[in-house]
């Protein structure tokens, strides 16, 4: 399971670092990302439903947004 | 080439202003829409060819003119009266300021992102015109910047879904 800390990085890092790590992995791997951008929520869902990826989950802990995606 | 598996969507750019702030949203927006799968394009005329200099460390933000500034500064939001402006090194002490709230809120830099689009694939085309206005040549300009005119950047945006001025 590949993991990507984007945390304390602003827009549009987040998304960036994400699809760069994309990359790297198989059809059907999983990443998990952190991130403290709140714009991060709304744009995790959008960068995930058009590329095609799926979101599995999102969940938020003091600050820190967590998305497991997997690529599809 | 950007992404594995293009959505065969199209993005264009016509980048026209050079100041720090302004370089922001055409490179975000490139960048991201990349990462999302578009074919994007960046057209860059007049000041926005300050963008393709080799070295961006000369980007500035002006306190000339631009009431909606305001700069957090001291716990408050400043703002900046034109006359302010008039003081030799202004221009130069605010884009400093600027500078480190970019880097202390995780903004990424303007260099930052240009790699990044370069990466991801993203065009960069230079207007020949405006190269020849200014007189800059290659050797001030990045390599990846191809040179085009008015109907290169046509051709590009009626097959583009999206068309931005910026």
């Amino acid at each position: 399971m590949a993991e990507l800390d984007a945390r304390g990085l602003n827009c549009p890092m987040p998304i960036l670092r994400t699809k760069k790590a994309l990359k790297d992995l198989a059809a059907g791997d999983i990443l998990t990302v952190q991130a403290t951008d709140p714009g991060s929520v709304k744009d995790f869902e959008a960068f995930c439903r058009t590329t095609g990826n799926t979101l599995m989950e999102t969940s938020e802990d003091d600050g820190v947004y967590t998305y497991v995606i997997k690529k599809n | 080439m950007p992404g594995a598996e293009p959505n065969n969507k199209k993005m264009s750019i016509i980048v026209t202003k050079g100041t720090l702030d302004w370089a922001y949203p055409p490179f975000i927006l490139s960048t991201t829409a990349a990462a999302m799968d578009v074919e994007v394009t960046m057209f860059f005329t007049f000041y926005g060819l300050q963008l393709l200099k080799k070295d961006l460390g000369h980007l500035q933000v002006s306190t000339l003119g631009n009431p909606a500034m305001e700069m957090p500064l001291m716990g408050m939001h400043m703002k900046m009266p034109n006359l302010v402006s008039a003081f030799p090194g202004m221009d130069a002490a605010c884009s400093r300021l600027m500078k480190n709230l970019i880097k202390k809120k995780g903004v990424a830099s303007i260099e930052d992102l240009r790699e990044a689009a370069i990466d991801s694939g993203v065009r960069l085309i230079g207007c020949q015109m405006t190269l020849d206005l200014f007189e800059w040549g290659p050797g001030d300009m990045i390599g990846e910047m191809e040179i085009g005119g008015a109907a290169t950047y046509m051709e590009n945006a009626l097959a583009s879904d999206i068309n931005l001025f910026i």
